[in-house]
């Protein structure tokens, strides 16, 4: 009887963040249209807001290629891999009180180790389509993603030590539900590097070099066509979902607000989801893209240093106040 | 059947030792500005050799214009670059009133400096909006195209033309300018040096900007001179060199404006020099508006340029009434000289040159098109030797070139 609460639960859940996927890139394409001067889609339904939905039709019925020369198996399954990781990660994630799938006590390690397994996806994808493009971007990604997921696990150590756990759910019940009790102020070095990293492990504006349309054509997913391309949109908007979520729940208190709301718990939490996506959107707007080496020196030479300072510092606070 | 074609294709490999591999840019490339196509040999990412590759565009039209009378290769010019094609049409008459020595009115002759210098402005818009989004900083594309519709409509209500504009005439220019077009054109100059300003807000000392861009792709002054670059690519390596200065037509020598000079050669300094070029082309259009001279729009011993009748035209299917009466009037007049000329002039990319050959017949024995994109492609494979992919995609677009002019 749990398990078949359980997979009604997933499904739910599926179904609720691929609309959310859906709706962000109408979201995004929306906002970014209002900075840009223009007034982003309109034709398809009211204001465009079947938009998302004639995009996933039509890339569902787009022919599907895939190259000659390509590792078939291995081509075919990078995608797959890399919404599968991203969609796994969704599991530890507390929305509201008890709204979350599975309550596990390493949840911030999990979402670590699935970020990762994704950008096996992305290697993989830039690795088998025996492209030069693909397997640029496919190396650009790899390297990426190695240097800045340990800048921002490390800036995360101070939440951990300050939280004592690295259970999601009890990182928010650490922070309580006042407004000072985020863990924005204290850890606002800590914030500065997550924020950075997180841009850089989204592949997002600067960072975005895996898939630099100038340089690359379109990086890693250059061979992808039809519903393939179609999944690894997807996978980079639940990454981006599951890293605001994860600033939101480490350093903005996850589901506490102002005053809570009874009928649907949930809502800070999305609120606060959206404030990162939309802060995401307008980096994407105003910044021109970094070039490879100097991303490589900005995390290695400035993230990493500054991380571990910060938790040094943590550390020495922590053992002062007790 | 197909597999000698695809063999053909096939990206070839370097080098037996893995090192190096090479890689195809273009012509198909969101980056090249166009159909060109730059093969690389790479070191990881770093460019060992690179080699540019044009003609992908190429339409002959340096021929086309020996089988043309001067008065209809003038819409050939149009095609070169597309972007600024009033700037060629201009240089086009200019060249062409040198060689037949036909004196043009100083109204027209202003309204050409007005034209020219919008055009400059479309030209430089479309760089930087192209040039940003380049390097990565997209909002910016699409303020320069606000701006440069503007600059569009002011060419429509001119000509009724949007891209290929024949505006200019031999003699002359073909409809005298509306009283609308000068107080929007004004309107347009109050408000531009507050969009330059907006546009500079996004990039111009943005942190990420200057690292993409100050150092890279150098060329000394020197060396500018021995590729034989001209325009904003020469000037931002310091050396004084504009045409509208050094050997004025038009009115450019009636107008006060400054050169804009780069000293380090570098992407930041060119994209400086264009920059304050647009400045110095608001003040030009200024001083052109506050001294337009009334006066006709047309040399009276410009060639005629009759619009054949319909009618005619039709009926006499084989030679048309259109070229028959052209080469009947200019036949008539008879100033043709035989001997030849080079005429150049400073379009925004760089020097426009015509070279024309006549044998006094009313065709061009010979048009020869010293197209500035041209000689700047050959300057890429020097400049982008030793940077990264991505420095070589911020030079191609700080050298501005525009294909349809370099392959003509």
């Amino acid at each position: 009887m749990n398990i078949i609460w359980m997979l009604v639960w997933i499904i739910v859940l599926f179904c609720v963040v691929m609309l959310h996927v859906a709706y962000a890139t109408y979201f995004e394409r929306k906002i970014i249209g209002r900075m840009q001067v223009r007034i982003g889609p309109m034709r398809v339904g009211w204001y465009g807001l079947l938009q998302p939905i004639a995009d996933g039709v039509k890339s569902f019925f787009k022919e599907d290629i895939v190259p000659e020369r390509a590792d078939k198996s291995v081509f075919l399954a990078a995608p797959i891999i890399c919404l599968v990781a991203m969609m796994t990660s969704l599991a530890v994630l507390p929305f509201a009180k008890g709204w979350v799938l599975a309550d596990i006590d390493i949840g911030l390690l999990f979402v670590f180790a699935m970020s990762a397994l994704a950008s096996y996806g992305v290697v993989l994808a830039g690795w088998s389509s025996n492209s030069k493009y693909s397997f640029l971007g496919g190396l650009r990604s790899m390297a990426q993603v190695i240097s800045y997921e340990i800048a921002m696990g490390m800036s995360l150590v101070g939440v951990m030590l300050m939280a004592g756990s690295l259970n999601l759910s009890e990182i928010v019940e650490a922070q309580g539900d006042s407004f000072l009790g985020m863990y924005l102020m204290p850890q606002c070095i800590g914030f500065f590097v997550f924020f950075i990293s997180m841009l850089a492990e989204t592949n997002r504006v600067p960072f975005d070099l895996p898939e630099a349309e100038t340089e690359l054509v379109s990086g890693y997913s250059t061979e992808y066509s039809g519903m393939r391309y179609a999944i690894f949109f997807m996978a980079e908007y639940i990454g981006m979902m599951v890293m605001a979520s994860i600033g939101t729940i480490c350093f903005l208190g996850g589901w506490n607000g102002p005053f809570p709301v009874p009928f649907f718990p949930p809502l800070w939490f999305v609120l606060k989801v959206y404030l990162f996506m939309f802060i995401f959107i307008w980096i994407r707007a105003t910044l021109p893209r970094y070039r490879y080496d100097q991303l490589m020196g900005l995390g290695w030479k400035l993230l990493i240093p500054v991380a571990l300072a910060n938790i040094v510092l943590t550390a020495c606070v922590k053992a002062v106040i007790g | 059947m197909t597999r000698p074609i695809r063999q053909h294709l096939e990206v070839p490999v370097a080098d037996g030792d893995g090192e190096r591999y090479s890689l195809r840019m273009g012509p198909q490339h969101p980056a090249t500005h166009g159909v060109l196509r730059v093969d690389l040999e790479l070191d990881g990412e770093t460019i060992v050799e690179c080699t540019p590759q044009v003609g992908y565009l190429h339409r002959g039209f340096e021929k086309l214009a020996e089988s043309k009378t001067y008065a209809q290769g003038l819409i050939l010019t149009d095609r070169l670059d597309y972007i600024a094609a009033m700037a060629n049409n201009v240089g086009y008459c200019v060249a062409v009133e040198r060689l037949l020595g036909i004196p043009v009115p100083m109204r027209a002759k202003y309204i050409r400096t007005i034209v020219g210098e919008m055009s400059r402005l479309c030209s430089h818009l479309l760089w930087l909006a192209t040039h940003a989004l380049d390097i990565g900083a997209m909002t910016v594309f699409l303020y320069c195209f606000r701006e440069r519709e503007i600059l569009l409509d002011l060419f429509e209500e001119l000509c009724g033309a949007r891209l290929t504009f024949s505006y200019p005439r031999i003699g002359g220019v073909r409809q005298d300018v509306t009283g609308w077009f000068i107080d929007e054109l004004q309107r347009f100059i109050d408000i531009f040096p507050s969009r330059i300003e907006e546009y500079e807000t996004l990039i111009d000392t943005n942190r990420i900007w200057l690292k993409r861009t100050v150092g890279i792709g150098k060329i000394t002054g020197e060396e500018a001179l021995d590729l034989g670059l001209t325009g904003a690519c020469l000037r931002g390596s310091g050396i004084n060199y504009d045409i509208r200065k050094h050997q004025p037509y038009d009115a450019y020598d009636q107008v006060e404006f400054a050169v804009p000079l780069g000293s380090e050669g570098d992407v930041y300094a060119r994209y400086r020099c264009r920059m304050e070029e647009m400045h110095q082309s608001i003040r030009i259009i200024q001083q052109c508006i506050d001294q337009l001279p009334p006066g006709p729009i047309v040399s009276p011993e410009a060639p005629e340029l009759v619009m054949p009748n319909k009618a005619k035209a039709t009926i006499q299917a084989g030679r048309s009434e259109y070229g028959t009466s052209l080469i009947r009037l200019i036949r008539e007049r008879d100033i043709f000289l035989s001997g030849d000329v080079y005429v150049a002039t400073e379009v925004p990319k760089g020097e426009l040159g015509f070279y024309f050959i006549s044998d006094g017949n009313n065709r061009p024995y010979r048009m020869h098109i010293r197209s500035p994109s041209f000689i700047h492609i050959g300057a890429l494979s020097q400049i982008a030797r030793g940077e990264l992919i991505a420095d070589l995609i911020a030079n191609i677009g700080s050298l501005d070139v525009v294909l349809g002019e370099s392959d003509r």
